[in-house]
C-alpha cells in the first residue's frame, strides 16, 4: 500500500528528478563530448547564453511550451511512487500521467511554433503526427495494467504484482508501453521531431535556458516514463533482499539502461511508418492482450 | 474557505481566458486560450470532487486542442494561418445574440429552485453522477458509442480516395501500387 508523504517529498522531488536525467544524459552523450563534465560545461555555457531571437516570434507560446515540457514531467511524476511512496498517490493516477504526458503535446508543438521558423514549425507538427500514432496502443496499455489490478490508482497496481510482475503476464502492453515511452521522449528511433534531417526540429531555433529547459525537459520526460513503467508493469518496489526505494532504483535505471540501448541499436523511424505499425498491428494485440487480462479479471 | 477562493479564482480565468480566444489576433493564440480556459474548467470539476472527470477533462482537451490547431491553422480563412488575423465575424449581430443568451442563462441560474443538500457527499462522485446520468441506459449508450465510432470510421473510408481498397480492389488482391502517402502497411 502507499502511503501518504509529507511536504519535503513535494519539495525534494523537482531536484531528484532533475539529477536522475541530468545522469541519463550524461551517460547518454556522444562520445567525445566530455561524459559528464561536458554535459555539465554544455548547461552552464547555455545557462549564461544571451537568447537568440527570430523575426515575429510568438514569444508569449514559445516561453510557455519551453516551460511546460518540464513542468509536465515534473507533474507526471507525482504519481511514480519511490519505493512504496509517492507525492501523491491520486485514485485516478493513471489517468492523471496520462493527462501530464498529453501535455507534452501542446508544448512541443508550441515550442515548434513559436520561433515562426519553418523547420522548427515541422518539427512541431511531426511531434503531433507522432502523438496519434502512438497514443491509442500506449492508452490500451495503460488501460490494460489499471484492469489487471481493477484499480486507476498506481499504488494499487503496485499491490497487485506483489506476486506475478504484469511485465510477465501482459508482455503486448509492457513493450507496447516502453515503445511509447521513447515516441513521447521523442527519442532514439522516434527523434524526428527533433530530427537533424530538420536541423534540430522544434528545437532549432531555441538558445540559453530555453534550449536547456527544453532538452532537459525530454530528458526528465524520458526519465518519467521510464519510471512509470516500474510501477505498472515490474511490481514496482516489490522484491527479495533490498528495500522497496533500492528496488525501484534498480528496476528505472534497468529500464533507462534499455532505452538507451535501443537507441544505440534502432535506425530513425519515420512517425508516418510507425503510425501504419501502430495503428494496424500494435492496436489490435493490445486490444487482444486487454480482452486476455479482462477475462482473467472476470474469471477470479 | 481556501477551496471556494480557489474554485472562484478558477472559474474568473476559465472565462477570462474564454474572453481572450476572441480578443488576440493569432489562431494559434486563440486555440491556446480555448486550452487554458477549458484547464481551469477541469480544475474546477477536480475541486467540486469529480477528481476522475477533472482528470479525464485535461487528458482529452489537451490532446482535441493540439489537433485543433493542426485543422485550425490549416483550414481556416487565411490560408496560411500565421499571420494575424481576426477571430471574429459579423460583431455587432454575434455580440447582440451572446448577450440575450447571457442574459438568458443568469435569468436561469436566478430564477430555478436550486434543490437543497440532503444527506453526505457519495463516497465516488463520479459513480454517482454517471448513474444518476445514465442509469439503467449505461448499455445504451454505450453501444450508441460504439455505432457513432464504427460509423466514423467507415465515414473516412468511404470519403478517401486512392486507399487500399480503390488501388487493391474489394478483396485486397488486385496488384500493389503505390498509394498516395507514404506508410501503408500491407499496401
Amino acid at each position: 500500500m502507499a502511503e501518504a508523504t509529507s511536504l519535503w517529498a513535494v519539495v525534494a522531488l523537482p531536484p531528484v528528478l532533475v539529477v536522475a536525467a541530468a545522469t541519463v544524459a550524461a551517460v547518454d552523450a556522444r562520445p567525445g563530448t566530455g561524459g559528464v563534465a561536458g554535459t555539465g560545461r554544455e548547461v552552464l555555457r547555455l545557462l549564461v547564453q544571451q537568447r537568440r531571437s527570430t523575426n515575429a516570434s510568438d514569444r508569449l507560446l514559445l516561453r510557455g511550451g519551453v516551460i511546460l515540457l518540464p513542468m509536465a514531467a515534473l507533474l507526471a511524476a507525482a504519481v511514480v511512487p519511490f519505493g512504496f511512496t509517492s507525492v501523491s498517490d491520486l485514485p485516478d493516477g493513471v489517468v492523471w500521467f496520462n493527462a501530464m504526458e498529453a501535455l507534452a503535446w501542446a508544448a512541443v508543438w508550441l515550442t515548434g511554433w513559436g520561433p515562426n521558423s519553418a523547420l522548427s514549425m515541422i518539427g512541431g507538427y511531426r511531434f503531433l503526427a507522432q502523438g496519434l500514432a502512438y497514443e491509442i496502443p500506449h492508452m490500451l496499455a495503460l488501460t490494460t495494467a489499471a484492469l489487471g489490478a481493477e484499480s486507476l490508482r498506481v499504488g494499487a497496481i503496485v499491490d497487485a504484482q506483489a506476486g506475478l510482475w504484469f511485465a510477465l503476464w501482459m508482455p503486448v502492453s509492457f513493450v507496447v508501453y516502453l515503445a511509447s515511452a521513447l515516441a513521447m521522449a521523442f527519442w532514439g528511433p522516434f527523434d524526428q521531431p527533433v530530427g537533424s534531417d530538420a536541423a534540430g526540429g522544434a528545437g532549432v531555433e531555441l538558445s540559453g535556458v530555453d534550449r536547456v529547459l527544453f532538452l532537459g525537459g525530454r530528458r526528465l520526460l524520458l526519465t518519467v516514463a521510464a519510471a512509470v513503467s516500474v510501477p505498472l508493469f515490474l511490481g514496482g518496489g516489490h522484491g527479495p533482499l533490498l528495500p522497496g526505494w533500492a528496488w525501484t532504483l534498480v528496476k528505472t535505471a534497468a529500464v533507462v539502461a534499455l532505452l538507451l540501448w535501443v537507441r544505440r541499436r534502432l535506425p530513425v523511424l519515420r512517425m508516418e511508418r510507425w503510425t501504419a505499425v501502430s495503428w494496424m498491428v500494435l492496436t489490435p494485440l493490445a486490444i487482444a492482450q486487454a480482452l486476455l487480462v479482462a477475462l482473467v479479471v472476470l474469471g477470479r | 474557505m481556501l477551496s471556494a477562493v480557489v474554485l472562484h479564482a478558477l472559474a474568473a480565468l476559465a472565462v477570462a481566458s474564454g474572453v481572450l480566444v476572441f480578443v488576440v489576433d493569432s489562431m494559434a493564440r486563440a486555440t491556446f486560450s480555448l486550452l487554458t480556459s477549458l484547464l481551469c474548467v477541469a480544475g474546477v470539476v477536480i475541486g467540486l470532487g469529480l477528481d476522475y472527470l477533472g482528470v479525464v477533462t485535461v487528458l482529452m482537451m489537451t490532446i482535441e486542442m493540439a489537433v485543433m490547431a493542426v485543422f485550425m491553422i490549416m483550414y481556416m480563412m487565411n490560408p496560411a494561418g500565421l499571420m494575424p488575423m481576426t477571430m471574429v465575424h459579423n460583431t455587432r449581430g454575434s455580440a447582440v445574440l451572446c448577450g440575450l443568451l447571457f442574459v438568458l442563462l443568469v435569468t436561469g441560474v436566478l430564477l430555478i429552485p436550486w434543490p437543497e443538500p440532503r444527506g453526505r457527499p457519495p463516497r465516488d462522485a463520479t459513480r454517482e453522477l454517471g448513474m444518476s446520468l445514465m442509469g439503467p441506459q449505461m448499455l445504451t449508450m454505450m453501444t450508441l458509442g460504439m455505432a457513432l465510432f464504427a460509423t466514423i470510421v467507415s465515414g473516412v473510408v468511404l470519403a478517401v480516395r486512392g486507399g487500399r481498397y480503390d488501388r487493391r480492389g474489394d478483396g485486397l488482391d488486385a496488384g500493389r501500387e503505390p498509394g498516395p502517402s507514404r506508410g501503408d502497411v500491407g499496401g
